[in-house]
């Protein structure tokens, strides 16, 4: 018999002294082509060995495709070797997507009522690894049929096997119902687990045999104290647990049982309090078998004793050296911490421990537990262990930490200043990693705590000056200087202690920002913007911020070119208005997501419209603040509403320059109205353009309507929106 | 031969080996009999060398070649960049994975959300004294060379991601037993070809 192949072995071992990717590649490429031509040939006993290699450089990560048909043919042939391995093959290389596979399932039909249990195992084996949903369709009976009669050895692997099949196709459940309920009684081990699997399965998949199967929670409470209560069994020993893998399960199973049923809770509770004291938990086995049992009592109808005990089994896992045992209760702790918070929070010093660990796992569930056991009693002290982690967590974990800590702040601050504290430092240690809305969000907070400003201003002052790289903090510093900059010029303040600045320190800073590289587009925008209202603020240097934003008017950012051309044309043309538009912002109400602008109008009939909502970015605020006019606003307005008139205003913007209000009048009097007009008064900087009407009378009962329609052609009020440069 | 490394069960605490869980998230299509989160054992199951290299793969869900090589590169990165004496579990995407390190050879278990983490570092044990057993102080290279006989092995021990047999002495004489229907060369050559 000639060998022209290299052995698996002698293959193996030449591609591990390959020194390099090519040589490898090389000597692959070689066996490969070698493979190919075997396959092809006739049989020279070699077959088996062929495709071992061939699956080798499989897992290697090289394509072997073309072994799909050798593993069909393999499969079909008597030789236990070749069968062995074709099955091996097929499981690697064919999955239920590939055509190939449905070849196979005449083949696993036959062995499946092979004399020898060996080859029915392979063909189960194989089915569950990759048995498509015809495949198992069409071979359910028979799988049906080993799990009634045959031996222990593959009573326990067709279980597995019917696993899989209700899995991928869920109506076959009720043809396994009645076999799993009988297998539950048998002695063998594998076979009593294997039942278990299948039974939970079924209960999962469908209700009503969900509550065919309450009967078997007497059974199931018998095996397991079996289990628990039974000697030494030398087969099925770990570490002095009886069988834990069994005892899992069927905990598992009777969670799933004792869910929502007062019955069967009951009926498992002595059970479930003998395993939680009597196993031994200095083992991590015991331990695995500890937390299921503490799962289980959580979940099902417990007795308020038996979820104290659990609990505590948790709070002494807490305490626990392995590292392993803590993650995993603090795991635990997080699903309970919403329904038994008290129970939860009598361990928050051990989790904030935690917080203190080497191992990133262990700190991920730390922060999360941490975080869900903030409360309004103990938000001074959690913040300060929050705060203390955030200078130093890994950085995956900081903008988690630094929304939380936000979250926490807003739900439970107890005073304004501690407020804005919290959140500055935030900013100071993780301000790369906040969210967008912190910005305009923190400026809603400290334009709301008037109280506060004077004190705002200076801590965001001295912040500026030691850093300007962290933008969201710079921002809101610019912003501010900007709206409170004379509270500092004062050189008072109660809250703190006042700094000594002039005017022109203050611009200095400004201008800082405006020229530093680390600053983003949009925090010089802010830097620009405050400068500008600063000239209505300070008294003496007001030339210096003129020259300030003529420079920037040919600025190459053509969003901070835009603005420092309009302020220069504030400075030039209107300079009579320049206070009125840079005057001190009005409370921002927090508003409704739905909300819009037009309720605004209501509120305030003045040409200075209140800004916009508060969910736009700060700058966008800004820039619309000082250019906002009745007209920007898209809405419908009722402005006049008397003796049965009713007029309604509308606004269109039709292209940049031009908008169209539109008015609409109705009648709802019993009788017409004649010569209805509307005249229009507007201030000398706009230019209006009456269309005619479309009537000069209202009928009665408002069942025509007037449409007055003006075409407005200003050019200074230019109601361009900035897009949101963040 | 070079690479000779013993794997040792460091099993007790005391010797604590680096050991993690990591979690896959979203990374399982074509589930359509999976939609929901049913108690499976594993999703999946991989050995691999302190080096990335691949020395066994079992998949208990269909996926693509290109998603398996996905998961293989992810869990190679995220468990050969873990400290040693770092907790076994890790949290990815939306599964939780466990590994376990034994001499040279990562064991790497994917399990979903309901799984029992502290089970599956006993299961990873539990095959590695399988191992051990069968090849008589079985190291890496054993199961290099001897791979299909390291997948026979696990074939006994796990079906379907779930657990098969849960005695030791059972899995052994099992693959006693099909050893000796494997057919000698004469044997081999007697029997009719397909």
């Amino acid at each position: 018999m000639t060998v022209t192949f290299l052995p698996l072995q002698e293959m193996i071992r030449a591609i591990r002294s390959a020194r390099t990717q090519c040589e490898e590649r090389g000597v692959i490429q070689r066996e490969c082509a070698a493979i190919r031509a075997q396959f092809r040939q006739a049989d020279n006993g070699g077959r088996s060995h062929n495709l071992a290699k061939l699956l080798y450089v499989h897992m290697l990560g090289y394509p072997a495709h073309f072994g799909q048909m050798e593993c069909v043919r393999m499969i079909a042939s008597p030789r236990y070797s070749e069968k062995r391995v074709g099955y091996l093959g097929a499981m690697m290389l064919l999955d239920e997507k590939q055509d190939a596979s449905l070849l196979i399932t005449n083949s696993i039909k036959n062995d499946l009522s092979n004399s020898n249990q060996y080859i029915q195992s392979l063909a189960l084996c194989t089915l569950a690894c990759m048995g498509s949903a015809e495949m198992c369709r069409d071979l359910a009976p028979e799988i049906d049929r080993l799990l009634r009669a045959s031996n222990s050895y593959i009573k326990k692997k067709a279980a597995l096997c019917a696993v899989h099949i209700v899995r991928k196709v869920h109506d076959l459940g009720e043809l396994f119902t009645k076999a799993a309920r009988s297998l539950l009684t048998e002695k063998n081990h594998g076979v009593v687990h294997g039942a278990v699997v299948l039974i939970t399965e079924l209960c999962e998949r469908n209700s009503e045999t969900l509550e065919r199967f309450r009967k078997t929670v007497p059974d199931l409470v018998q095996i397991m104290k079996g289990l628990v209560i039974s000697g030494y069994s030398p087969d099925h020993d770990v570490a002095g647990i009886s069988d834990p893998f069994l005892q899992v399960r069927i905990l598992r199973l009777l969670r799933i049982l004792g869910r929502n049923n007062e019955a069967a809770s009951d009926a498992m509770n002595d059970l479930l309090a003998q395993v939680a004291t009597n196993t031994d938990s200095t083992k991590t086995v015991g331990n695995a078998v500890l937390y299921e049992t503490v799962l289980t009592v959580l979940d099902i109808k417990s007795e308020s004793g038996l979820r104290v005990l659990a609990v505590n089994i948790l709070g002494r896992f807490l305490l626990n050296n392995d590292r392993n045992i803590r993650y995993i209760a603090m795991t635990s702790l997080q699903k309970i911490v919403g329904t038994d918070h008290n129970a939860v929070q009598r361990h928050r010093g051990t989790i904030v421990d935690c917080l203190k660990d080497q191992d990133a796992s262990v700190k991920r569930r730390a922060l999360e537990l941490s975080l869900a056991l903030v409360s309004a009693s103990n938000i001074r002290s959690m913040m300060k262990e929050l705060l203390s982690f955030l200078s130093s967590c890994p950085p995956e974990l900081r903008s988690q930490t630094a929304s939380g800590i936000f979250n926490a702040a807003e739900r439970y601050a107890p005073s304004q200043r501690w407020h804005i504290d919290t959140i500055l430092h935030v900013l100071t240690t993780a301000g790369g990693d906040v969210r967008d809305e912190t910005v305009p969000n923190l400026i809603q907070l400290i334009t709301n705590t008037s109280e506060l400003h004077c004190y705002t201003v200076h801590k965001l002052y001295r912040a500026l000056l030691s850093d300007i790289s962290q933008q969201p903090l710079v921002q809101v510093a610019c912003w501010c200087i900007g709206e409170y900059g004379d509270l500092l010029l004062t050189g008072e303040c109660q809250e703190t202690e006042p700094v000594q600045v002039t005017e022109d320190y203050v611009l200095d800073v400004l201008e800082t920002v405006l020229q530093s590289h680390m600053s983003s587009p949009s925090t010089r925008g802010f830097a620009l913007t405050a400068t500008m209202k600063l000239s209505t603020r300070i008294t003496e240097n007001v030339d210096r911020i003129r020259s300030i934003v003529s420079i920037y008017g040919s600025c190459i950012d053509v969003e901070l070119q835009q603005r420092a051309v309009e302020y220069n044309a504030l400075f030039k043309k209107y300079d009579h208005m320049r206070a009125a538009v840079l005057e001190r912002m009005p409370v921002i109400e927090k508003n409704s997501q739905g909300h819009t602008n037009g309720e605004t109008i209501k509120e305030s009939q003045t040409v200075k419209v209140k800004p916009g909502e508060p969910q736009q970015p700060a700058n966008q605020v800004q820039a619309n603040a000082a250019f906002y006019t009745v007209f920007s606003i898209v809405a419908t307005v009722t402005v006049y509403e008397k003796d049965g008139v009713t007029v309604t205003l509308s606004c269109e913007k039709q292209s940049d320059s031009g908008l169209t209000v539109t008015l609409t009048a109705s009648n709802s009097t019993e009788s017409d109205i004649r010569g209805f007009t509307l005249q229009a008064a507007v201030p000398k900087s706009v230019q209006l353009h009456m269309k005619a009407p479309s009537g000069d009378s209202l009928p009665a009962r408002g069942t025509a309507k007037l449409v007055f329609t003006f075409a407005d052609m200003s050019e200074v009020y230019e109601t361009k929106v900035s897009p949101v440069t963040s | 031969m070079n690479n000779v490394a013993t794997l040792e069960s460091a099993h007790d605490p005391a010797v604590s080996e680096s050991t993690g869980i990591l979690r896959l998230q979203g990374l399982i299509t074509g589930l359509q009999g999976f939609i929901w989160a049913a108690y499976k054992m594993m999703r999946f199951l991989l050995l691999f060398s302190r080096q990335g290299k691949l020395r066994l793969q079992k998949w208990f869900t269909p996926l693509t070649d290109r998603e398996k090589k996905k998961v293989i590169r992810d869990m190679m990165m995220l468990v050969l960049a873990r400290p040693p004496r770092s907790c076994n579990f890790l949290q990815w995407r939306d599964l939780k994975i466990v590994y376990k390190r034994y001499a040279s050879l990562y064991f790497c278990a994917g399990l979903e959300d309901k799984d029992n983490e502290l089970l599956a570092l006993e299961v990873l044990h539990r095959y590695v004294e399988l191992l051990d057993k069968y090849f008589g102080n079985v190291c890496e290279l054993d199961i290099i060379f001897n791979f299909e006989k390291a997948y026979f092995i696990l074939d006994e021990f796990l079906m379907g991601g779930e657990i098969l047999e849960t005695s030791k002495l059972a899995v052994g004489v099992s693959m006693e037993e099909a050893d000796t229907l494997q057919e000698t060369m004469e044997e081999y050559m007697s029997k009719p070809a397909y």
